[in-house]
C-alpha cells in the first residue's frame, strides 16, 4: 500500500478545501470500500481525510415531514432508526439487506453511495479496466460478466453499481446534500451517479472534492407500504444478483401512484420510470407487473453470461409488487 | 470526541502518527505507520493475537472486535482514526482465569473445531446480543416497528458476518441461543 498523510479536519469547510488543494487527497469514512480497494492497490490516495468526526451523525425529522441522514449515520443506525422501520421499510430493508452486522455498525449514509463497483476485473490491478485506468481497455466486456450490466452500458465498461441503498433511495426521490468546492448544492439521487459512456472513470455527477453532507427524504406516505427484494447466490452476507425497491400505493385496486428502482443491472441504481408509467392508473394484477417490467427491460443488452438478469428481475418486480398489493411484503 | 485542531493526532507531513485509544480498559499509546490497521496494530504491535486475520478484506469475520462497543471488522479500519476510543477484543471478555457465560457455552456446545474463527464469533456474538437489547432489526424480522423475537433465523441472519471453515454453526447457534436465553 502506498504510504499516506492523515488529516482529521474541523469543519466540512476545511475538509473541502483540503481536497480541493490535494489532488490525491480522499475522504475517509467508514473505510469499508476504500480500505479494502487501497489494500489491493485500486485507489492510491496519499492523504486521508477522516470524516467520521465532523458533526454528521444525526437523523433528523423535517417539519414538512420527511427525513435528513447526515452523511456519516452509520448503516446499522440508520436501519434501525423508528421512523425510517415505520416510515420507509424499502429503506431499512435495503440496508438490512446489504454486507453483514460488523460491516454496517462502520459503513456510512455517503460511503455507501460512493462506493466502487465490484467488477472483479476493476479489483484486480494485472486486468485491463478503463474504469481503473482510462485507455487500458474493458477485460469484463468479453470476459466473465455474469454479475454486470444489460442495461446502459458502454464499449468502454459494463460494471454494475453494487450499494442497495442507493437503490432503495432512488425509488424513494431522495436528494444528495453536498458541499463543493463552490459551495452546497442539493443532487437529486437519480442524478448522482453517472452512465459509463466514454467516460467510466467518471462515476458521479459531483465537483472533484465533493463532500456529501446529508441524504434527504421527502414526506412519502405511500412509502408506509414499501419492499425491499434481493436475490443473491447464498442467503445472506452477498451482493445482489438482482434487486427491486418498490413503493405502492393502490386506490381500491387502481394504481394511484408506484415508485420503483432496480439493483444490479446497470453502472447506477435504475429509475424504472418506464415501467411506473405502464402501472399508474391501472388496475394491479400480476400480469400488468409483468408488462410493466418488460417495457423497463424492452432496450436491454444482455452480455454474454448474464442474460438470466432479465427473466430475475421480472420475476422479483411481479413478487414485491403482487406482496405489497396483498398487504403481505416477505422480508 | 468532536474533531478539532486539539483532537488531531497527527501533522499532516507525516506518514505515521500517535493515537492513544484504550485496549481492553487500558490505555495504549502507539506510533503508527498510518497503514495499519486495527487488526495489525492489535496483533503485531500489543500482542493480542486472539482476533484472527483470515481474509484482511472484510469477508470473513475473524478480526471482529468490539470498538466503542459495536462489533466491527478490525481489518478494514486503519488505528490511526481510533484516538479517544475504545476497544475490546476477545482477551476482553471476561478475566483472564475466567470465561464469560458466551464462552462457556461455545465450550459446553462445542461450538468450534479448528478454533480460528473463534475469537470472532464470540466478538460477534456479543456485539450482536447488544443489538438484539437495544431492539435492532435484522432482514429476516417480519415485522419492523416491533422487536425481534431472537429465534435461530435471527441468529443465523446475523451472524452472517462470520465465516467458519470447519462449519461448526449447528453448535455456534445453539451456543448463541443459550447465552441469549440465559440473559
Ligand atoms: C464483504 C463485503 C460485503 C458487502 N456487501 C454489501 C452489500 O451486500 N450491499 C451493499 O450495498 N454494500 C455492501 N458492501 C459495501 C459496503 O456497504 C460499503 O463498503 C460501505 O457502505 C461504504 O461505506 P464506508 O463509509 O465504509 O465508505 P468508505 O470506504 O470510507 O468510502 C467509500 C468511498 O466514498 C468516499 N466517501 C466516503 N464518505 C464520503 C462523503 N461523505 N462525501 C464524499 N465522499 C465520501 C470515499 O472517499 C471512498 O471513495 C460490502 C462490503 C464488504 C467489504
Ligand atoms: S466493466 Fe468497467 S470496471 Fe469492469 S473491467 Fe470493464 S471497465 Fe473495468
Ligand atoms: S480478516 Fe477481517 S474480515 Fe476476514
Ligand atoms: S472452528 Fe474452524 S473455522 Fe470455525
Amino acid at each position: 500500500m502506498r504510504p499516506f498523510r492523515y488529516h482529521r479536519p474541523a469543519g466540512v469547510a476545511e475538509a473541502v478545501a483540503v481536497l480541493a488543494a490535494e489532488p490525491q487527497a480522499a475522504y475517509l469514512a467508514g473505510g469499508t470500500n476504500l480500505v479494502d480497494l487501497m489494500k489491493l492497490g485500486v485507489q492510491r490516495p496519499d492523504l486521508l481525510v477522516d470524516v467520521t468526526r465532523l458533526p454528521l451523525d444525526a437523523v433528523e425529522e423535517l417539519p414538512g415531514g420527511g427525513l435528513r441522514i447526515g452523511a456519516t449515520v452509520r448503516n446499522s443506525d440508520l436501519a434501525a432508526h423508528p421512523v425510517v422501520r415505520r416510515d420507509y421499510p424499502v429503506l431499512a430493508r435495503a440496508l438490512l439487506a446489504a454486507a453483514s452486522g460488523q460491516l454496517r455498525n462502520l459503513a456510512t449514509t455517503g460511503g455507501n453511495l460512493l462506493q466502487r463497483t465490484r467488477c472483479v476485473y476493476f479489483q484486480d490491478t494485472g486486468k485491463a479496466c478503463n474504469k481503473r485506468e482510462p485507455g487500458s481497455g474493458c477485460a469484463a466486456r468479453h470476459g466473465q460478466n455474469r454479475d454486470l450490466a444489460v442495461l446502459d452500458w458502454s464499449d468502454l465498461c459494463v460494471a454494475t453499481h453494487p450499494s442497495d441503498l442507493a437503490v432503495a433511495l432512488a425509488a424513494l426521490d431522495a436528494v444528495v446534500e453536498v458541499h463543493e468546492p463552490d459551495g452546497p448544492r442539493d443532487v437529486p439521487l437519480a442524478a448522482l451517479h453517472r452512465s459509463p459512456g466514454e467516460h467510466p472513470e467518471r462515476e458521479t455527477t459531483l465537483a472533484r472534492g465533493a463532500l456529501i453532507t446529508a441524504v434527504r427524504l421527502p414526506h412519502l406516505p405511500a412509502a408506509r407500504r414499501s419492499a425491499y427484494l434481493k436475490v443473491r447466490d447464498r442467503a445472506s452476507f452477498a451482493f445482489a444478483v438482482g434487486s427491486v425497491a418498490a413503493v405502492l400505493d393502490l386506490d381500491g385496486d387502481v394504481v394511484r401512484d408506484v415508485r420503483l428502482a432496480y439493483g444490479a443491472v446497470a453502472h447506477r441504481p435504475w429509475r424504472a420510470y418506464r415501467a411506473e408509467e405502464e402501472l399508474r392508473g391501472r388496475p394491479f394484477s400480476p400480469q400488468l407487473a409483468a408488462r410493466a417490467a418488460d417495457a423497463e427491460l424492452a432496450e436491454a443488452r444482455p452480455l454474454r453470461h448474464n442474460g438470466f438478469k432479465l427473466p430475475l428481475t421480472r420475476a422479483i418486480t411481479v413478487r414485491a409488487l403482487t406482496e405489497l398489493a396483498e398487504g403481505t411484503p416477505a422480508p | 470526541m468532536r474533531g478539532g485542531p486539539e483532537s488531531e493526532t497527527t501533522t499532516d507531513e507525516r506518514h505515521s502518527s500517535q493515537v492513544a485509544f484504550d485496549v481492553n480498559d487500558a490505555r495504549r499509546e502507539l506510533t503508527l505507520d498510518n497503514r495499519t490497521t486495527l487488526l495489525d496494530a492489535l496483533r503485531e504491535r500489543l500482542g493480542l493475537t486472539g482476533a484472527k486475520k483470515g481474509c484482511d478484506h472484510g469477508q470473513c469475520g475473524s478480526c471482529t472486535v468490539l470498538l466503542d462497543g459495536s462489533r466491527v471488522k478490525s481489518c478494514l479500519v486503519f488505528a490511526v482514526t481510533l484516538d479517544g476510543r475504545s476497544v475490546v477484543t476477545v482477551e476482553g471478555l471476561a478475566g483472564p482465569d475466567e470465561l464469560s457465560p458466551l464462552q462457556a457455552a461455545f465450550v459446553a456446545h462445542d461450538a468450534f473445531q479448528c478454533g480460528y474463527c473463534t475469537p470472532g464469533q464470540l466478538c460477534s456474538a456479543r456485539g450482536m446480543l447488544d443489538e438484539v437489547t437495544r431492539g435492532w432489526p435484522s432482514a429476516v424480522t417480519d415485522d419492523l416497528t416491533t422487536p425481534a423475537e431472537l429465534t435461530d433465523a435471527e441468529i443465523r441472519e446475523r451472524m452472517a458476518g462470520n465465516l467458519c471453515r470447519c462449519a461448526a454453526y449447528p453448535h455456534i447457534v445453539a451456543a448463541i441461543r443459550e447465552t441469549a436465553t440465559a440473559r
